[in-house]
């Protein structure tokens, strides 16, 4: 009963770990760069759900679709600035500069927000969850974190498989020259997928916080991280195989805090992402690039 | 027994088959050209024969030595050079360097004594500029050493791939569309480059060319390839009088 | 001929002087401003800093900029570097003589961070690109990680060793050399005198420069850079990618050990959390604002970017935002192409004469296979 208990936390932690690996995940399949700011995104909508929800009382809801405003707004601005310049520059230099963006937002909410560690209200006001005759106590904040990334990640897949514009972003991240001759307008399907994205990182640091309630100006960089592995360990570039990644992550990350050592934990992470990338190069659900010769 | 036997050679990609019952006899000092519609497996072909693709059957033999599915590293010292299609040079390393490359298993030494810059170093290193500047001396590019090597023109860099190749001392150059992307001055060029090269170094030569007047003009011996199979062997009028490719030119292909 | 050989070797000669003048002229002036006392505390302690830093920076190099590979991993080298020289420093060497004692101590954590170089070599360096990134940063949180939770000490009975702190029991007296997260402290320097532990530093740099240089201008450095211009040409002429890969890879690993045991003596301490990725990410950005490729850029990238935190430290809430913002911007005007574009007209009309820059070659080659590419299509 105690493991039902740590899976499904698990599930929830990954389910996180999902939100923002699909925001790595688009960004990469379609601008073709990892953009380490990423993680501190999240950060960033947590401090704007902290100061609408929690110092001033807005609805959860209300304070949750601003953050991912502010957030959307954020990620096109990044993109439109520091990305889009570089385009067509050494993919090292793309990444540096992301680096450098990740280190600015740290900096900036050092400078706005102080360093010392807000402590956040869980947006969620619902009573745990009793199964099993009350063996098990499940809190709110997990089942509402497996249940709306699951929409998402719904919503996200008919977007992406359905609509025009989700078959614009498919044509962009096969072949951008072709699909910029067909006529679809490359910056703008780029700039959606920041947009996407980053709104997504926002709902991520409005769960993450609910469960784990420590907010300081590095909050998003270890989740942002384990995300990206996350999204390489589901096969980089695949919108299922992030989720997968994401939920597999938050799943042996959880067990082996229960089970085998609390600091370890990390390493048994990083050890199974090795192991599964030996075995299969390309991630779960990658797909297989042949070079031509 | 010839230089290069092939026999019965196959390769499939995912239920494609991409070549089969390749075979080939290639003699000492010859010129031999591969040639077909687009997608006839003629690089195919070059990559089994290289070692960047395992065949899935047959045989190759070059010199006597059995070098089917070996590794590109084994098949290289062995006696096999090439060059590509889309041109493959080192971009940001010297003319020179390339060249120096090309030598890696002529002319070794261990990385202690470059890192001591000892005896050995040093005289093996003059020997390298030394045969390497021939080399370039060879193909008039020796004036231009030192350039980088994606500043020279398209032109050189086709040669300065041959000269690459050519520095491992191979018995046996593979030329992959070595005319594709030159105008008719620099083709014409290419042919008196590959003829000469054939004559001063005394090696087989074997390549692909969409250019018909080109391999009419230089190859003794011609092998045409239609989907992974081959529909004609011969010399130049025979291939050329052949009623099979001449359907199989004029087959809609226009390239 | 001969007159092109000439200008050959003036060009690789030319990256000798520059390097060994950079770090001699370094080492002058702070000996002679050192022994007249005009050199802060502040200052005094950055100086091994600034030598380890670079030592990392050149050695990363090898990997990023000669063989092409991305690795964020390069602070777990130095911590294996730093973790078995400190054991052997403060264990069996603690009643050595100081000389022998530092050599040997230098001897371990190089013999240390190489081996692990070579354990993450051979499976990683199967992976390229983002894949090789994310693997080799897996294997510095792992072995960061991994040391958190490590306990070793020795007593009468023996060595022992643990991952639990429960399982770990010394007898009364004896002290443990690792005890799990808690940082190793009390760590003696090389020398109660800076100025000779800074000549130790610049000793080291000189050993990792001369190494780099020379590894590049020879057989096996070349045949390194061929692997990194066109893996597929590399193999079809003979070459042995993954005997290059790895020999580039442990070079830089066993330099980064080396800077590692500089530093953490320098430091008197070893805090296993400070070798995380984050510091990979710093190394990676001296070299890349110094230059792929480029010694003499890696060493200057480390000394300005080791100063100049410590030197905006008046501004100290804002350094690591102004840090974050000239690294963007320098990102952008020497990277994107709008300005690199901008950059040569500049170039081209100060000096019209000079034929062909080395920076424009890359331009150049990128318009140049573009219009092949059109003139393929029109055929």
């Amino acid at each position: 009963m105690q493991f039902l208990g740590y899976l499904i936390s698990g599930i929830s932690l990954g389910s996180v770990y999902a939100l923002i690996a699909l925001g790595y995940t688009m960004v990469y399949g379609i601008a073709k760069m990892l953009n380490f700011a990423h993680g501190d995104v999240i950060m960033v909508g947590g401090y704007m759900v902290y100061f609408t929800f929690c110092s001033r009382g807005w609805h959860p809801l209300l304070a949750v679709l601003f953050a991912m405003a502010v957030c959307t707004l954020l990620g096109i601005t990044i993109e439109r600035v520091a990305y889009r310049p570089l385009r067509s520059a050494p993919s090292l230099a793309v990444l540096i500069t992301a680096i450098g963006v990740s280190f600015l937002l740290q900096n900036s909410a050092m400078l706005l927000w102080k360093s010392d560690p807000k402590s956040f209200t869980s947006i969620i006001s619902m009573d745990p969850i009793s199964i099993a005759g009350g063996q098990l106590s499940i809190p709110a904040e997990t089942i509402v974190t497996i249940v709306v990334s699951v929409i998402i990640m719904i919503v996200l897949l008919w977007f992406v498989n359905k609509t025009r514009i989700g078959h614009a972003m498919k044509a962009v991240s096969e072949d951008r020259g072709a699909a910029q001759l067909m006529g679809i307008n490359v910056n703008g399907i780029i700039s959606l997928t920041f947009a996407i994205g980053s709104s997504l990182a926002a709902v991520a640091g409005a769960l993450l916080l609910s469960s784990y309630p420590t907010l300081v100006p590095t909050t998003g960089a270890m989740p942002g991280i384990k995300a990206f592995v996350a999204a390489v360990f589901g096969g980089i570039g695949s919108i299922p195989g992030a989720f997968l990644g994401g939920v597999l992550l938050g799943v042996i990350e959880n067990l082996s805090k229960a089970y085998i050592s609390t600091q370890l934990s990390d390493a048994i992470v990083f050890l199974v992402l090795i192991i599964v990338l030996l075995v299969k190069p390309t991630g779960l659900l990658g797909k297989k690039i042949a070079v031509k010769v | 027994m010839a230089l290069l036997e092939v026999t019965n050679l196959g390769i499939s990609f995912g239920g494609l088959q991409a070549v089969s019952g390749f075979r080939l006899s290639v003699e000492s000092g010859h010129l031999y050209g591969l040639i077909g519609p687009n997608g006839a497996g003629k690089t195919t072909a070059f990559n089994m024969l290289t070692g960047m693709y395992v065949p899935d059957e047959g045989n190759i033999t070059l010199d006597g030595v059995d070098i089917t599915g070996k590794t590109p590293e084994f098949i290289s010292k062995a006696g096999i050079a090439r060059t590509f299609q889309n041109i493959r040079l080192f971009k940001r390393m010297s003319v020179l360097d390339n060249v120096k490359v090309g030598m890696h298993n002529k002319v070794t030494y261990g990385m202690w004594h470059g890192i001591f810059r000892d005896g050995v170093f040093r005289s093996r290193e003059k020997e390298m500029d030394q045969k390497a500047m021939e080399l370039l001396d060879v193909f008039g590019i020796a004036d231009k050493a030192d350039y980088v090597a994606s500043q020279l023109p398209y032109g050189e860099q086709r040669k300065l791939e041959i000269c690459r190749a050519l520095a491992s001392e191979p018995k046996l150059l593979l030329l992959d569309e070595p005319a594709a992307g030159m105008n008719p001055n620099e083709t014409l060029e290419l042919r008196e480059t590959v003829r000469k090269v054939r004559d001063d170094f005394g090696i087989a030569i074997l390549l692909i060319e969409h250019d018909m007047k080109f391999v009419m003009g230089i190859c003794e011996e011609i092998t045409v390839l239609e989907y992974g199979k081959i529909i004609a062997h011969g010399d130049p009028e025979t291939v050329s009088n052949d009623p099979r490719v001449i359907a199989a030119y004029l087959g809609g292909d226009d390239d | 001929m001969a007159g092109n050989n000439q200008k050959k070797r003036k060009k690789s000669t030319k990256t000798y002087i520059l390097s060994f003048a950079l770090i001699l002229g370094f080492w002058v002036v702070i000996e002679i401003l050192g022994h007249m006392g005009l050199l802060s505390s502040k200052m005094l302690g950055l100086l091994i800093p600034i030598c380890a830093y670079a030592i990392m920076a050149v050695s990363l190099n090898l990997v990023v900029g000669f063989l092409g590979e991305l690795s964020l991993g390069h602070a777990a080298f130095m911590l294996a570097g730093a973790t078995a020289g400190v054991v052997f420093y403060n264990g069996a060497g603690l009643n050595m003589p100081q000389i022998p004692r530092v050599i040997i101590t230098l001897i371990i954590g190089a013999a240390a961070a190489g081996i692990f170089g070579v354990i993450v070599g051979v499976p990683v360096l199967r992976f390229s690109g983002d894949y090789l990134a994310i693997v080799t940063l897996a294997f510095c949180q792992i072995l960061k990680n991994v040391l958190s939770t490590t306990y070793l000490g020795v007593d009468s009975k023996g060595i022992h060793l643990a991952l639990d702190q429960s399982a770990f029991r010394l007898e009364p007296g004896a002290k443990p050399l690792i005890k799990g997260a808690q940082p190793i402290s009390g760590i003696n320097k090389i020398s109660p005198d800076m100025m000779i532990s800074f000549t130790v530093g610049i000793a080291l740099l000189i050993l990792t420069v001369t190494f780099v240089l020379n590894l590049m201008n020879s057989r096996a450095g070349r045949a390194i850079t061929a692997i990194r211009d066109d893996e597929i040409a590399a193999k079809s002429i003979g070459i042995n990618l993954t005997r290059y890969k790895l020999m580039a890879f442990i070079s830089s690993a066993v330099f980064a050990g080396l800077a590692g045991v500089i530093y953490v003596l320098n430091l008197s301490t070893l805090d296993f959390k400070k070798y995380d990725y984050n510091l990979s990410i710093n190394v990676l950005v001296m070299v890349v604002l110094g230059g792929m490729g480029n010694v003499p850029g890696s060493i200057i990238a480390a000394a300005v970017l080791t100063l100049l935190p410590e030197l905006l430290r008046d501004f100290s809430q804002y350094r690591m935002f102004i840090y974050s913002i000239v690294l963007i911007v320098i990102m952008l005007f020497t990277q994107a192409p709008a300005f690199v574009q901008l950059r040569h007209r500049l170039m081209a009309m100060i000096r019209p004469k000079k034929s062909m820059p080395e920076e424009t070659v890359e331009k150049a080659d990128g318009s140049y296979f573009a219009a092949q590419a059109d003139r393929k299509e029109d055929e």
